[in-house]
């Protein structure tokens, strides 16, 4: 790759609350080459959000982006730019689309006044244009009769449409790149499909990069060209979907390999990955997964493990790198034993 | 809309019938005459004062007069002020529009101030000009609503760019031209309507401030800011549209001051309106009079509320679509 469009480097953003220092996002690195989609999956409480809303610098306090984190984007340093810079960035170079389409739209305003809004804060054209180019945009998203829906308020609108003005709202000044934060998880399954293949025939139309946040590997499938999977603020395995699709290196993200709902698999119980998250105020030391996985030995406790390169673009965070042997042996899971004692 | 209306006006019709009834009934069991004051006369005998008595209709039985009073105001007629001596009609054609005037400009300036003064404190939320603001606004909260009232004429009474009594200059209004009896008007205003706003805004502020913080948090203000917006812009538009609704229910529940006044600043500045009318209406058991303030008082409430309905629906389109 060439000059990437975004390089994000050792972002770390911590929450400093009352109960102690948050490190939910802890040094992550991740490019995104212009026309790419890049997906981010991990579970719930891993810090895909965080990480979405620390590119926009949307932290909110007792959030902070913390010293020696780097987000290059177009030549600029979004960490460190001023307030003026970086409005001028959000909603024109890069936008984002939001999980819940219906409290992420503002209930007392028009859905065509909150697309048109963008374009009145970026462009330099009169209110007018602005509600026409909004119009147009709601027409592309696939919108039935956009001139009477753009008059429409949020709650008059299903989910699906309403995911559609967001989208429509994050297209309008044509970005660079749009990061959108599980855009599906809140909508019916079909509603899901729908909506993917709108943004990935708009991407292709546009040449817009895509970061795409999910929980759902199904999701990074359908719509990524390379995947960086996240567990406890980290990124523990990054490669291209291909490669991770033939043989995910990291034990997690094995686990959730293996927890996709498979087509082919006779109906029976779901495979999960046994125990949850860690709380991003008291990460494990060593290797984070440690407790949940079923190879850890003594040196993950002990050691922190880099990302080891696997082969070309492909790492891993995962000690296994340097003993593979150890593949051979799986036990129990810390968590299971700890239960199992109980 | 039009049925949602004409449905509130109507159940409003009915509420202020009820409560004209059993003001009419409550105020003639209360104890009191209104011959009171001439029981200490000496010359005065039992005699005249039940000729008195007999010319107003005070000795039929409650519920003849009481059809004669629903009679009456039926035809438009409030009676006639005993303790006055003039049609209630005509005491309240001269105070009924000062007040009016008084309070609309201090309900107006005191909305306004208090929205002011909260999206002030939010833009700078946990600073100290949030705390300094927050202060002032609570010492003007407990200030006694006199004590500011004299300070403040006080003040004025040296300084003297304003009028501080009466509700016209008393020698040279009625010599003015009609553009220069409202300048008249609206200097009188100036005293008493600024009296009533410092001690009215500090309570908007307070709730405007807590519905504004309440709202921060959502959704919609982070997609706000992720459109490139100010956060001025997200505050004084996406934010307070959404937390005006408490402020709203303070309006319609304030809405009532229009007519009844406030008795403080009508003694003070000698302001000729509602509020001492009232109380003299009371004091002295001027029934006509009181019924009269009481029809029209619960007139204002009911309207108060049909407002605030009126101003959600304008404010939230979620609830337009109920009945
Ligand atoms: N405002 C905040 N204050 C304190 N902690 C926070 C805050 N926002 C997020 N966190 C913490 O950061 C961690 C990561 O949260 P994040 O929202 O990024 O998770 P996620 O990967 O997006 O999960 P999900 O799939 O549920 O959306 C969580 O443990 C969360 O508790
Ligand atoms: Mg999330």
């Amino acid at each position: 790759m060439t000059q990437p469009l975004l390089s994000v480097e050792n972002l770390s953003t911590w929450f400093h609350t009352s109960s102690g220092v948050a490190r939910s996002v802890d040094g992550v690195s991740f490019a995104i080459g212009a026309g790419e989609t890049l997906g981010i999956v991990g579970e719930s409480g891993c810090g895909k959000s965080v990480t979405a809303l620390s590119i926009l610098r949307l932290i909110q306090p007792p959030g902070r982006i913390e010293a020696g984190s780097r987000i290059m984007f177009e030549g600029k340093d979004i960490v460190t730019l001023d307030d003026k810079g970086m409005r001028g960035i959000r909603g024109n170079r890069i936008s984002m689309i939001f999980q819940e389409p219906m409290s992420a739209l503002n209930p007392v305003f028009t859905v065509g006044d909150q697309v048109a809004e963008v374009a009145r804060v970026h462009g330099n054209g009169s209110r007018q244009d602005a509600w026409n180019r909004a119009v147009e945009m709601l027409s592309l998203t696939g919108i039935p009769s956009p001139e009477e829906r753009a008059k429409q308020y949020p709650h008059q609108l299903s989910g699906g449409m309403r995911q559609r003005v967001l989208i429509a709202m994050a297209l309008m000044m044509t970005p660079a790149l749009i990061i959108a934060d599980e855009p599906t998880t809140a909508l019916d399954v079909t509603i899901q499909a729908q909506i993917l293949e709108l943004l990935v025939e708009l991407q292709n139309r546009l040449g817009t990069s895509i970061l795409m946040i999910t929980h759902d590997l199904g999701v990074i499938a359908e719509t990524a060209s390379r995947v960086v999977v996240m567990y406890g603020g980290e990124v523990v395995e990054e490669a291209e979907v291909k490669t991770l699709f033939a043989g995910a290196h990291h034990p997690y993200t094995e686990g959730l390999m293996n927890a996709m709902p498979q087509i082919t698999a006779s109906r029976g119980r779901l495979n999960v990955i046994p125990g949850t998250v860690p709380s991003p105020t008291e990460w494990p030391s060593g290797c984070r997964f440690r407790d949940r996985c079923s190879y850890a030995w003594e040196r993950c406790e002990r050691e922190h493990p880099p990302l080891y390169q696997i082969s070309g673009s492909h790492t891993s965070r995962c000690h296994l790198a340097v003993e593979p042997e150890r593949r051979a042996h799986p036990h129990l899971p810390l968590v299971e034993q700890a239960n199992a004692t109980v | 809309m039009a049925a949602f209306l004409g449905r509130r006006i109507a159940q409003g019709a009915v509420v202020v019938a009820l409560v004209a009834t059993i003001v009419f009934l409550l105020i003639r069991l209360a104890p009191g005459d209104p011959f009171a004051a001439s029981m200490a006369d000496p010359r005065i005998s039992e005699s005249v004062r039940n000729e008195w008595r007999r010319s107003y209709g005070l000795d039929l039985p409650i519920s003849q007069q009481y059809l004669r009073y629903v009679a009456s105001v039926a035809k438009g007629d409030l009676g006639f002020s005993f303790s006055l001596q003039r049609p209630v009609r005509s005491v309240l054609a001269d105070a009924l529009p000062n007040t009016l005037l008084l309070m609309a400009v201090a309900l107006i300036a005191s909305f306004a101030a208090g929205i002011a003064v909260a999206l002030a404190q939010v833009r700078r939320r946990g600073r100290l000009s949030d705390r300094v603001l927050g202060g002032v606004s609570l010492l003007f909260f407990s200030v006694p609503d006199f004590w500011l009232a004299l300070l403040i004429l006080t003040l004025f009474a040296y300084w003297g760019p304003f009028p501080i009594g009466g509700a016209v200059d008393p020698t040279s209004h009625d010599l003015l031209g009609p553009a220069g009896r409202i300048v008249d008007r609206l200097n009188h205003v100036v005293l008493p309507a600024l009296t009533l706003t410092l001690l009215y805004f500090p309570l908007i502020a307070r709730h405007q401030r807590a519905a504004l913080l309440d709202e921060l948090p959502s959704d919609y203000v982070t997609t706000a800011r992720s459109k490139g917006l100010t956060e001025k812009a997200i505050l004084s538009r996406h934010t307070l549209r959404n937390a005006l609704l408490p402020v709203i229910a303070l309006f319609g529940l304030a809405f009532p001051a229009l007519l009844t006044g406030a008795v403080f600043v009508e003694k003070v500045f000698s302001w000729p309106g509602m509020g001492l009318t009232i109380v003299n209406a009371i004091d002295s058991r001027d029934y006509p009079l009181l019924t009269a303030c009481v029809l029209l008082g619960s007139a204002f409430v009911v309207a108060g509320g049909i407002l605030t309905d009126l101003l959600y629906r304008r404010f939230d389109p979620r609830l337009r679509d109920e009945l």
